[in-house]
């Protein structure tokens, strides 16, 4: 096995609330090699985005990472300095967010954007980052980049933005590229467009690519690997093909059930009852026990441990306790 | 043929914004948002209104409930002609007609517990008394999957799915008739939205509803409706049952539509259709066919000449100069 470009371990954040501590990561750990795809899904208030923003080191105020570590080529970011921090983002480690109108400025010119963290990342001049910002609009697919250069972001339709997005991402060719739910508000022309786009610089670059989405059929199609998230924790990790096609975890198959089909009309949509629970809430057994089906009273009262249902597919649900022999899984 | 009576007809319905600016705030453009619609809906359809944002399928919905005023053409709801009807007399209707909104945190009243909400209705087009209200509102509550101790909550108290119910129970509290769902899914994690879907359905049959729904999410529109109308631009670009929609596809537009959508299976590797470039301004339409600008298939005379709107197949209708 290759190194990998990052490993999470046990990786715990909280947040200070007037509510006291609300822990919203529960000891999730992963890795991410290489010019590989790693989903992470579940559905809002899982913790999924607090995940990424904890790897970045952007947490709101109120928030910290209590435990754990968080491994990039090597490098321990935990212990870094917010200084040492600032040089690997958007330079080693870049993000997209869901909202490209929202992360781009405003007041300044795509140009003025994208020229920035290539003046102080690669310490180009103004000119020379000028023409690198024209190629990056180029590389995303955007039409007459010189005129985009000079346009605000309000003049750019949402797609575009996100292509700008995409492009002052990668304008340092970062090792890593966070996507926060990239295509969560295009429409799905454009969401195909631009996921083709990630996918195909992806391979190009041979970055390694951490997305965090809730759509499933966005899994499916660029995925190498999934993780499912379910209130701060990790409950299912495995191959795209594994998850889809041999779920373990009775949340999984839950989310995969209450996905509509196109091309299956028949496809029996089964929602899963009740909902997520508040992350106030202290519970010492499994966290999907009020909505799980096979739940037992082992379940209410003990947190299930990992299990390794198969070669890397990790599983936190008591059910898998028979048919692994209680071999706890050596992967942590 | 009383049973299958159309119970909403769109005659050439248009509505155009006016583009204000200058000194003098003349009139200097138009936003084409619904342009010539025209469809019938039976009494039990669930008519899916689909397409990307900016296609006109929201303002069509509301145009429909009169909350916007046709620029012109004419809508007939249950054989009666509603178009020019005066605020008093349209009161009437919007008993038979209600909505349900994307994002149940903006329609809710977050001063206002509850059971006032649903009770809102009541107070407005009924002589109900106040206990008979509160009543008929924990019987709503629990019809939408909600009960009785909810009645004195107010919104911040609920999570999104428990608000897209609370919006669900003030929409079928005076028996309407037809629903105009706009997105009413769309905000909500896949596993609430699911429970939704269901809801409505559920309602559907036991209320006899007719639905539009205007969604941009195509696998829901398959599960839930039986007709699907697809708008490109403020236009109709193609009207057929749902299967008929989905299988054989006809406008090279609904084509890259479906095959866009990302499909729940790994490893399928289907030949995508890429549209080119992005949705042009409805304020400045693109002449001929208004899809020409990105269509594969498009030749001159899409470029010049609009296409007409013609039934292909037995109720499968579509504009297109190319195919059918």
């Amino acid at each position: 096995m290759t190194e990998a470009l990052l490993d999470v371990k046990n990786l715990v954040t909280s947040f200070r609330t007037a509510d006291g501590d609300l822990t919203a990561v529960r000891e999730v750990s992963f890795s991410v090699e290489q010019g590989e795809t790693l989903c992470i899904v579940g559905e809002s208030g899982c913790g999924k985005s607090i995940t990424s923003l904890s790897v970045m080191q952007l947490l709101p105020k109120n928030g910290k990472i209590k435990s754990g570590s968080i491994q990039f080529n090597g490098q321990e970011l935990t212990d870094l300095t917010d200084e040492e921090m600032r040089q690997l983002r958007g330079n080693e480690i870049a993000i997209i967010f869901q909202e490209p109108m929202t992360a781009l400025n405003p007041v300044f010119t795509i140009g003025f954007q994208i020229r920035e963290p290539l003046k102080i990342h690669e310490g180009l001049s103004k000119k020379a980052a000028h023409q690198k910002g024209i190629e990056l609009l180029k590389q995303v697919g955007i039409p007459s980049p010189e005129k985009r250069m000079n346009q605000y972001p309000h003049e750019l339709s949402g797609g575009m933005r996100q292509r700008v997005m995409i492009a002052i991402a990668l304008a340092c060719n970062p090792k890593l590229l966070i996507a926060d739910e990239p295509t969560t508000a295009l429409d799905v022309t454009i969401q195909s467009q631009i996921l083709d786009l990630i996918d195909d610089l992806k391979k190009r670059f041979n970055m390694g690519v951490v997305m965090i989405t809730h759509d499933m059929g966005v899994v499916a199609e660029v995925a190498d690997r999934v993780m499912v998230m379910y209130s701060g924790e990790k409950i299912e990790e495995a191959d795209v093909e594994t998850i889809f096609n041999h779920p373990q975890h009775p949340y999984t198959k839950g989310l995969l059930q209450s996905v509509p089909n196109v091309d299956d009309k028949e496809h029996h949509l089964e929602p899963i009852p009740g909902s997520l629970p508040s992350l106030k809430e202290n519970i010492s057994g499994c966290r999907f026990y009020d909505r799980c089906e096979f739940a037992t009273e082992k379940c209410r009262t003990q947190s299930p441990p990992k299990f390794e249902a198969s070669e890397g597919h990790v599983v936190r649900c008591w059910l898998q306790e028979e048919s692994t022999d209680e071999r706890k899984s050596s992967y942590s | 043929m009383s049973e299958n009576q159309a119970i909403l007809k769109l005659d050439q319905l248009n509505k155009h914004f006016p583009v204000r600016g200058g000194l003098l705030k003349r009139v200097q453009n138009h936003v084409y948002a619904v342009n010539d619609v025209s469809i019938e809906v039976d009494e039990g359809d669930s008519v899916g209104i689909v397409g990307e944002s900016g296609c006109g399928k929201s303002t069509l919905g509301r145009t429909i409930l009169r909350l916007e005023e046709p620029t012109s053409g004419e809508i007939w709801f249950k054989g009666e002609n509603i178009t020019d009807l005066s605020e008093r007399k349209l009161k009437k209707f919007k008993h038979d007609m209600q909505m349900i909104f994307q994002d149940p945190f903006a329609s809710l009243d977050p001063r206002q517990r509850i059971g006032d909400t649903i009770e809102e209705p009541f107070v407005i087009y009924t002589n109900l008394s106040a206990r008979e209200r509160k009543e008929k509102a924990i019987k709503l509550l629990r019809e939408v999957g909600l009960d009785e101790t909810h009645y004195y909550k107010y919104p911040h108290q609920f999570s999104g799915g428990q608000r897209q119910r609370i919006g669900i129970a003030r929409a079928i509290a005076l028996n309407p008739e037809m629903i105009v769902c706009d997105e009413a899914v769309s905000a909500l994690d896949v596993s609430v939205q699911a429970q939704v879907i269901k809801l409505l359905k559920e309602l559907q049959d036991e209320y006899d509803l007719t639905y539009l729904f205007i969604s941009h999410d195509l696998g829901v529109v398959r599960h839930f409706c039986n007709k699907v109308l697809v708008m490109y631009l403020g236009n109709m670009v193609e009207w057929a049952p749902v299967d008929e929609l989905f299988d054989n596809p006809i406008h090279p537009y609904t084509e890259a539509l479906l095959s866009a959508i990302p499909r729940p299976v790994p490893g399928n590797k289907r030949e995508k259709i890429q549209l080119r470039g992005d949705l042009p301004s409805p304020s400045d339409p693109p002449t001929g066919c208004p899809f020409h600008t990105r269509c594969p298939i498009a030749t001159e005379v899409c470029r010049q000449v609009k296409p007409e709107w013609r039934e292909v197949t037995p109720n499968h209708f579509v504009a297109c100069h190319e195919r059918g």
